[in-house]
């Protein structure tokens, strides 16, 4: 995994991608910065650090397009992969030296707070909560781009996918708005995945009496469920729209509260994608 | 060493190995020889656990390339078709980075770099980013890349392609004496090359093994098909009728030759009998002038065209082309 982590960060230095990827975090936040905090006098950064999240959408594809779709494509994937290491050190050693390089404009924004004492009262321990906050939803982008970069062996389309899927995530509020809040229309969506899930259980496993067993079963159960509590369905398509939606977990973070479901949201967003990436490599080679 | 059990691996239809079976032992180079798409890079990808078997298994020294897959791939160092090199990397580093993903000990790695790369000659490149290389470099750093930690199998994917003829020697020199403390596995589809360095032959075609020896034993065996060529002036059928009347002549072909007035033969003897004198005396006696003679041996390359070619193929090719088939066999014969 050392290896791996150390080779990564050279390569991104000895590159323009590191440093392009922490010019631009630090340009914008900076610029923001100065607009709200410095010129406005606004004394918390909440405000700032949300204005600023649209650079994910850009910086995170940028970042992680090339790193494991570019083993692929020159082939140095079999070198890692007939070496004696596990497929996980391989996709964690990456995944760590993307976010020592994020880390290093983070470690810049924590100045922020202290400039900002500088003139007047801040509360050091709301600002740095805000901080911790960014740094956990850019780390569950990251590893987001990581999966989807493991599934393609062009740069480009790694990077179009991720860029399209934060953004989906991003805009993730306004999506779940289209939906009515009633218990009906969630039940119908319920029972739709339902069906999705038991297709995806007929491709994983090609055995159709499990998918149709689960299937069904699922059905039933929404409708047992509906006919005992209606009010249970209420704005559930919202709730879980709201799984995708990441910047919408950094809310209580910038308000300040160090939400311990959020944290241990993004970390389980981090573990599945690392989870997915590590299948999505062993499955090729059964391809 | 290595247990090969049936190993089969299938892309949709099409099934690139089907049911190798083979033993690599201690100490010895290996060749594995077949024509471009027999399945021999597949099969090379399949021990080294880069891609999964469809059935079958791959045993290194006992351990499961899959299941067991850090153990067994420490017993191997690997150069793949295409050397695994990152091109942002000085040679140094490349390999500083690889002995390091190789888990050798910190202490020993600076002492092994040093020595990998005199063995392989790059050490006057070693501060050249890999990009800037020449393809020969590159190749010896990929070399130098299979044989770091010292693993005892080194297994190399056509490790000659692409080099200039002073370079495909130096490899070789150099495989053979990696030879001499490693057991080597080394795919070509160039025959001369398997049979100056390799100690044993593996012959696949379409998937499957279907010769395996030591190089002497399948010379052996193309030596029991030999055949005397000649280049005679003179009246054909006189000197066909000649040449039969000689003792132990098997099997007489007769052509019309470039040269006027002159006929050439293909003359097979019963139990690999010499009639070169007895041939020349007769036609002497004839006053038929011997313009050529030549003891025709037939070459590993034979047998390996013979070996891979597919009977699927030759049937298919029989029916469709019926008419050609006297022709292309003799245009194979001139070949010979």
């Amino acid at each position: 995994m050392r290896a791996i982590y150390k080779k990564e960060l050279r390569s991104y230095f000895s590159s323009m991608m590191g440093y392009i990827f922490i010019f631009f975090i630090l340009l914008v936040t900076g610029i923001y910065f100065t607009a709200y905090n410095i010129n406005s006098a606004y004394p918390k950064l909440d405000y700032t650090l949300n204005a600023v999240l649209f650079v994910f959408l850009v910086a995170v594809p940028v970042l992680t397009m090339k790193i494991l779709a570019d083993e692929r494509r020159l082939k140095t994937d079999q070198l890692l992969l007939t070496a004696p290491v596990k497929v996980r050190d391989i996709v964690l050693g990456k995944f760590f030296a993307l976010v020592t390089i994020y880390a290093i404009p983070i470690a810049v924004i924590c100045l922020y707070p202290l400039i900002m004492s500088q003139f007047g009262t801040v509360s050091l321990f709301e600002a740095y909560t805000v901080i911790v906050g960014f740094f956990l939803l850019g780390c569950a982008d990251i590893a987001i781009g990581v999966y989807i970069s493991s599934v393609t062996e062009s740069q480009v389309i790694a990077a179009v996918i991720t860029f399209g899927v934060l953004f989906v995530s991003f805009v993730m509020e306004g999506i779940s708005q289209f939906f009515s809040t009633a218990a009906v229309t969630s039940l119908i969506c319920y029972m739709v995945l339902v069906v999705l899930l038991a297709l995806i259980i007929q491709s994983m496993f090609a055995s159709k009496t499990i998918a149709i067993a689960v299937g069904v079963a699922g059905e039933i159960i929404l409708l047992i469920v509906y006919a005992v509590k209606s009010t249970a369905f209420e704005s559930g398509i919202q709730k879980f729209l709201s799984i995708f939606n990441l910047a919408g977990h950094f809310d209580n973070f910038a308000s300040g509260i160090l939400d311990l479901s959020g944290v241990l949201y993004f970390l389980s967003v981090i573990g599945v994608c690392m989870m997915l990436t590590v299948q999505s490599i062993l499955k090729r080679r059964w391809n | 060493m290595i247990e090969v059990k049936n190993l089969v691996k299938r892309y949709g239809n099409h099934t690139a190995v089907d049911g190798l079976n083979f033993t690599i032992e201690e100490g010895r180079i290996y060749g594995f020889l077949g024509p471009n798409g027999a399945g021999k890079s597949t099969t090379m990808n399949m021990i080294t656990g880069y891609i999964a078997s469809t059935s079958g298994e791959v045993l290194i020294n006992g351990c499961n390339i899959l299941d067991d897959a850090e153990k067994a791939k420490k017993y191997i160092g690997y150069l793949p078709e295409q050397p695994p090199l990152y091109f942002d990397m000085t040679v140094r580093e490349y390999l500083q980075f690889v002995a390091e993903l190789k888990k050798v000990p910190k202490k020993e790695r600076e002492t092994m770099i040093e020595e990998v790369m005199d063995r392989v000659k790059i050490k006057e490149m070693e501060n050249r980013l890999i990009k800037n290389l020449s393809k020969g470099y590159r190749q010896r750093v990929g070399l130098a890349q299979a044989i770091i930690g010292y693993p005892e199998i080194i297994i190399l994917d056509e490790p000659t392609v692409g080099l200039d003829p002073k370079q495909i020697i130096e490899i070789r020199e150099l495989i053979k004496s990696l030879g001499k403390n490693h057991t080597v596995i080394l795919s070509s589809h160039i025959l001369s090359e398997v049979s100056a360095v390799c100690d044993y032959v593996l012959i696949i075609a379409h998937g499957k093994l279907v010769a395996s020896d030591t190089p002497e034993n399948l010379s052996q065996k193309a030596f029991e098909d030999n055949s005397l060529e000649l280049t005679v002036k003179g009246e054909q059928e006189e000197i066909i009728s000649a040449v039969k009347s000689l003792d132990q002549v098997e099997s007489l072909t007769a052509k019309e030759s470039k040269e006027e007035g002159c006929v050439d033969l293909s003359v097979k003897t019963q139990n690999l009998a010499d009639i070169r004198e007895d041939l020349f005396y007769k036609m002497a006696e004839l006053r038929h002038p011997i313009l050529r003679m030549e003891h025709i041996r037939a070459t590993l390359e034979d047998i390996f065209l013979e070996l891979t070619e597919q009977p699927e193929d030759v049937d298919r090719r029989g029916e469709e082309e019926s008419n050609m088939e006297s022709g292309e066999e003799e245009e194979h014969e001139s070949n010979l």
